[in-house]
């Protein structure tokens, strides 16, 4: 699945890295700990979170993750939204919530992290 | 055998917000140096870790890194209260970082078991009211 696709099935905004929406997505992290995201490597994911703050980035980027989904309609900071940019992270943000976010994307076959 | 390469940094303590600035910095120059991908997500995630510890327990500290030709070396040093019981820190979802550190998304008790987990090998020396010293490895 690409970010696009992720983009639509969402009827997500894209915040940043907009020339990078045909990225391919290989998994999904739902999380606000950061430390839970850290503790899964997996390559080409996405991280959709609620939480808001410059970390975030910061562990997607070390993380080497593509893509952030903000849900629960949170906006990121010009701050992090630079940062991403940065970085090449592709920022969205959702109306929707997580648990609904998420199952949108598992039953269109994104599958988990941390699978080995 | 070259001579090793040392990145030392300051982690800033008072600001958490900055907290993952050093990590940031060596991950980028991993990369210049050609790093493979999977070697230099395991040195900055475990690093990224320690200096998110840092900030939220030990008012910061200092992180040295040194490339050897076949491993990688984080040492991070603090002054801060130390560890009393190393073996109880180590468990997942043990922790002692207030709430507000948990609202900001961390605190969840996984910093030192990642920090094991991407690693090679993990040495914590800690006196209590002294400080703490980790380093780890991550072989090439």
């Amino acid at each position: 699945m690409n970010i696009k696709t992720v983009c639509e099935l969402l009827s997500a905004r894209v915040l940043c890295c907009e020339d990078r929406l045909d990225t391919e997505l290989h998994s999904a992290c739902g999380s606000d700990m950061m430390s839970d995201v850290l503790a899964y490597v997996k390559d080409q994911s996405v991280l959709l979170t609620g939480l808001v703050n410059l970390q975030v980035i910061r562990t997607a980027e070390m993380m080497d993750m593509r893509c952030i989904v903000f849900v629960r309609s949170k906006h990121p900071s010009p701050e992090m939204i630079a940062l991403a940019e940065e970085t090449g992270i592709v920022v969205l943000t959702t109306d929707k919530r997580m648990y609904e976010a998420c199952g949108i994307l598992y039953s269109n076959g994104l599958q988990r992290a941390g699978q080995d | 055998m070259s001579e090793p390469l040392v990145f030392t940094f300051d982690v800033d303590g008072e600001n958490f917000t900055s907290a993952g600035e050093a990590s940031v910095e060596v991950k980028k120059r991993l990369r210049q140096l050609g790093l493979p991908p999977d070697i230099i997500r395991r040195v900055s995630i475990a690093m990224y870790e320690g200096e998110i510890n840092m900030v939220i327990h030990a008012n910061g500290g200092r992180a040295t890194v040194t490339v050897f030709d076949d491993h990688i070396e984080i040492v991070l040093e603090d002054r801060g209260p130390g560890i009393a019981d190393i073996a109880l820190a180590m468990r997942e979802g043990y922790s002692t970082a207030p709430d507000n550190i948990r609202n900001l998304g961390f605190g969840a008790g996984m910093g030192l078991p990642n920090m094991k987990r991407y690693t090679d090998t993990m040495k914590i020396d800690s006196t209590v009211g002294v400080g703490t010293t980790v380093t780890m490895t991550v072989n090439i």
